[in-house]
C-alpha cells in the first residue's frame, strides 16, 4: 500500500500499465505521472491518479464530464499545477509544489517538461494575429532559435501532413473549425514533442468536421507517435488506442486495452458510462466498487471471450486497491511483472 | 387550382426591385434631413455671431494666421504627451498585473493619484509649486509631463483591460509550445492586446488634442493661448475663440478620419489575406 508521503511519491507501475504490442519489451516509460492530486478550492478533483505511458503508445482517457480527465491531462504539462504528486516526462521530473512560488530554475524545468509534451486544445487556441505558417514557426523560431527558413520548411512539412499546404498564408479566422484544429496539430508537431496531449480535440467541432481531425490523429497514432487523448470519440478510442483509462470522480477505475475496457467493462461505473455509447449494458458483475485492471492478453494464459465472467482470472487478483481514496498500487498475485 | 403562374413570378421579381427602390429612397430622405439639421444649427450660430459683432476682416486676417501658428505646437504637445502616456501606461499595466506587491503598489498608487486629482491642478503644480522645491522646468516640457502622466494613468487601466482581454487559451497555447513567460507576453499577448487598445489610444489622442489647451494656462503658445492673447486686449475674444474652436473642431474631424482608416488597415491582418 503506497501512501502519499511528503516529498516525492514513489512511482508504482500498475500491472495493467504494460505497453501495448507496438512497444518493444523492456522499453522505458516516457510519461510517468505519480499519484496526482488536484484541489480546486476544497473540491477534490483528482484523487491519486497515476499513469505510465511507453513510447509509441496511444492512450485514451475516457470519463464523464467533470470526472477530472481534462484536469489530469493539463496536470501532465503543468498548465494546471497538481496539488500533490509528480510528473516525469522523458526524464524531466517536476514535483507538485502548491504551497510556494517556484524558483526560476524550477519554472525553467516546467518549461522543458512542456517542450516534451505539447497540448492540442479543444478550442484550438491558434494565434489570431499570425498567419498559419506564422503560427507554425513561432515556437521553433522563438523557443528553439531555429532560422525562419528552416522553421518554415519544417512547418510546411507538417502542414502537408495535415493536408493544409494551400492554407499556408491564410489567417486562422478564415479557416473552418476542422482546418483550425489540423493547423493546431501541425503547430504542436513542429515542436517535435515526445508526447502529444489532446484535450477533447473534436468537442468544439461541427459534427461534419470531426472526421478530418480524427483521421489526422489516427494517422499519427499509427505511425507510432506517443499520444494521450482525452476524448468522447469511442470509435477513435476503440481503433487507435493501445490502452484506455476510464476515470470516475478523480480516480482511474478501469485500465486496459480498448477491446476489454470498452467492450467488456467490469467496473459498474465504466459499464453505465459506456452503455450510452454501445447501446446495451454489459450485465456482468465486476469487482464491485474496486477499480478493475485488465491484464494484457499476452500475460493471460487462458483467454475466453465467450465467458466474460471468467475472462481474466489474473485481472481479478490484480485489481488496484483504493481503500482510502488515495493512490494504491496493484497486488500482482502471480508476480509475473513484465518489467521488473 | 392552378399553381403559381408565370405572371405571378414576374410580379414577384418586380416586387423585390420595388422594395429595394423604396428602401433606397427612404435612406436618401433620412440623409437629407440629417444634413439639413446640421445646416440649420450652423446657420443659426452664424446669424447669432454676425448679429452680435461687427465682422472686422482686417482683424481677422491678422489674427487667424496668428492662431493657426499654434497648430503645430498643439499637435507636437499632443503627440509628445500621448507617447509619454503610452510608455507610462505600458509600465503601469505591467505593474497592475504584477504579482509583485511593490510593482503593483507603485502602479496602483500612480493610477489612483493622477486620476483622483484635476489635470489643471497637476499642470499648475508642476509649473508653480515645484519651483518652491527648487525644481524649475520650462513651460513646454512641464505641459507634456503633466498631460503624459495624467493620460498615462487613465490609459494604464485601458492597457490592463486590453491585456486581460487576450483569452487565457492564448497564453496556455504559448506555454504548451515551450514559450517562457517573457516570450509569451512579447510575442503572443502584447500584439493582440495592442490591437484591442488601438481604438482607445486613438480616442485618447483626440481627447488630448483638446485637453492640451489646458497648458495655455502656463504660457505654452498653442492654439487657445494665442486666441486669448490676440483677442483680449481689443475685446474681440468672440472672434478669436470661435476661430480657435473651428481649428480644434477641424483637427478633431481630420484625426478621426485618420483613426478609422488606421483601424481598418490594422484589422486586415485579422480577417483577410495580406496583400
Amino acid at each position: 500500500m503506497t501512501t502519499i508521503a511528503p516529498g516525492r511519491p514513489a512511482h508504482v507501475i500498475d500491472p495493467a500499465e504494460v505497453p501495448g504490442s507496438l512497444v518493444p519489451t523492456g522499453a522505458k516509460p516516457i510519461v510517468r505521472a505519480s499519484s496526482i492530486e488536484k484541489f480546486f478550492g476544497d473540491n477534490h478533483v483528482l484523487r491519486g491518479c497515476s499513469m505510465t505511458v511507453y513510447p509509441r503508445e496511444t492512450i485514451t482517457i475516457l470519463g464523464r464530464s467533470g470526472s477530472g480527465k481534462s484536469t489530469f491531462l493539463r496536470c501532465l504539462n503543468y498548465l494546471e499545477a497538481p496539488s500533490a504528486g509528480a510528473v516525469d516526462i522523458d526524464g524531466v521530473e517536476v514535483d507538485a509544489a502548491p504551497m510556494r512560488r517556484r524558483a526560476r530554475a524550477e519554472r525553467e524545468r516546467i518549461r522543458r517538461l512542456r517542450l516534451s509534451a505539447t497540448m492540442v486544445f479543444q478550442e484550438f487556441n491558434l494565434f489570431p494575429h499570425l498567419s498559419v505558417i506564422g503560427n507554425l514557426i513561432e515556437a521553433p523560431v522563438h523557443v528553439k532559435g531555429m532560422s525562419k527558413a528552416a522553421a518554415s520548411e519544417l512547418g510546411e512539412r507538417y502542414l502537408a501532413k495535415v493536408g493544409l499546404s494551400d492554407k499556408r498564408d491564410e489567417y486562422p479566422n478564415r479557416l473552418s473549425g476542422g482546418q483550425r484544429q489540423r493547423v493546431a496539430i501541425a503547430r504542436a508537431l513542429t515542436m517535435e514533442p515526445k508526447v502529444l496531449l489532446f484535450d477533447e480535440p473534436t468537442s468544439a467541432l461541427d459534427p461534419s468536421l470531426v472526421g478530418e481531425v480524427l483521421k489526422v490523429m489516427e494517422e499519427l497514432a499509427h505511425e507510432g507517435r506517443t499520444m494521450i487523448v482525452v476524448t468522447h470519440e469511442m470509435q477513435f478510442a476503440r481503433e487507435a488506442a493501445d490502452r484506455v483509462y476510464y476515470i470516475d470522480q478523480g480516480q482511474f477505475v478501469e485500465i486496459g486495452p480498448p477491446e476489454q475496457v470498452i467492450e467488456h467493462p467490469r467496473d459498474e461505473r465504466t459499464r453505465s458510462f459506456l452503455s450510452r455509447f454501445l447501446g446495451s449494458a454489459h450485465v456482468h458483475q465486476g469487482a464491485g466498487g474496486a477499480p478493475v485492471v485488465h491484464m494484457p492478453e499476452r500475460m493471460v494464459e487462458s483467454h475466453h471471450h465467450e465467458d466474460p465472467g471468467e475472462e481474466h482470472p489474473h485481472a481479478e487478483d490484480a485489481h488496484v486497491t483504493h481503500a482510502d481514496g488515495h493512490h494504491g498500487h496493484a497486488h500482482d498475485a502471480e508476480g509475473d511483472h513484465p518489467h521488473p | 387550382m392552378a399553381g403559381v403562374t408565370t405572371a405571378d413570378h414576374a410580379t414577384k421579381s418586380q416586387l423585390g426591385a420595388r422594395i429595394q427602390d423604396a428602401e433606397r429612397r427612404r435612406r436618401l430622405r433620412w440623409r437629407l434631413a440629417f444634413v439639413a439639421v446640421w445646416m440649420v444649427i450652423l446657420a443659426g450660430l452664424v446669424a447669432f455671431v454676425l448679429g452680435t459683432i461687427k465682422l472686422d476682416t482686417v482683424f481677422l486676417t491678422k489674427s487667424v494666421p496668428f492662431i493657426l501658428a499654434g497648430v503645430p505646437i498643439t499637435i507636437f504637445v499632443s503627440f509628445a504627451s500621448i507617447t509619454l502616456a503610452i510608455v507610462l501606461a505600458m509600465l503601469g499595466a505591467l505593474g497592475r498585473l504584477s504579482r509583485n506587491p511593490i510593482a503593483n503598489g507603485i502602479a496602483s498608487f500612480y493610477v489612483s493619484f493622477f486620476r483622483g486629482t484635476p489635470l489643471l491642478l497637476q499642470i499648475l503644480f508642476l509649473y508653480l509649486a515645484l519651483p518652491q522645491a527648487g525644481i524649475v522646468i520650462d513651460a513646454l516640457p512641464t505641459g507634456i509631463l503633466a498631460l503624459g502622466f495624467n493620460y498615462g494613468a487613465y490609459m494604464t487601466e485601458i492597457f490592463r483591460a486590453g491585456i486581460q482581454a487576450v483569452p487565457p487559451g492564448q497564453t496556455e497555447a504559448a506555454h504548451s509550445l515551450g514559450m517562457g513567460g517573457r516570450t509569451t507576453f512579447r510575442r503572443i499577448v502584447l500584439p493582440q492586446a495592442f490591437r484591442i487598445v488601438t481604438p482607445a489610444i486613438g480616442n485618447d489622442f483626440i481627447a488630448m488634442l483638446k485637453d492640451s489647451s489646458l497648458v495655455s494656462t502656463i504660457g505654452v503658445q498653442e492654439i487657445l493661448y494665442r486666441a486669448q492673447v490676440i483677442g483680449r486686449p481689443t475685446f474681440q475674444s468672440m472672434q478669436t475663440l470661435i476661430v480657435a474652436a473651428m481649428v480644434y473642431w477641424i483637427m478633431t474631424i481630420l484625426f478621426s478620419i485618420l483613426q478609422s482608416r488606421l483601424e481598418r488597415r490594422m484589422a486586415v491582418g485579422d480577417r483577410a489575406r495580406p496583400s
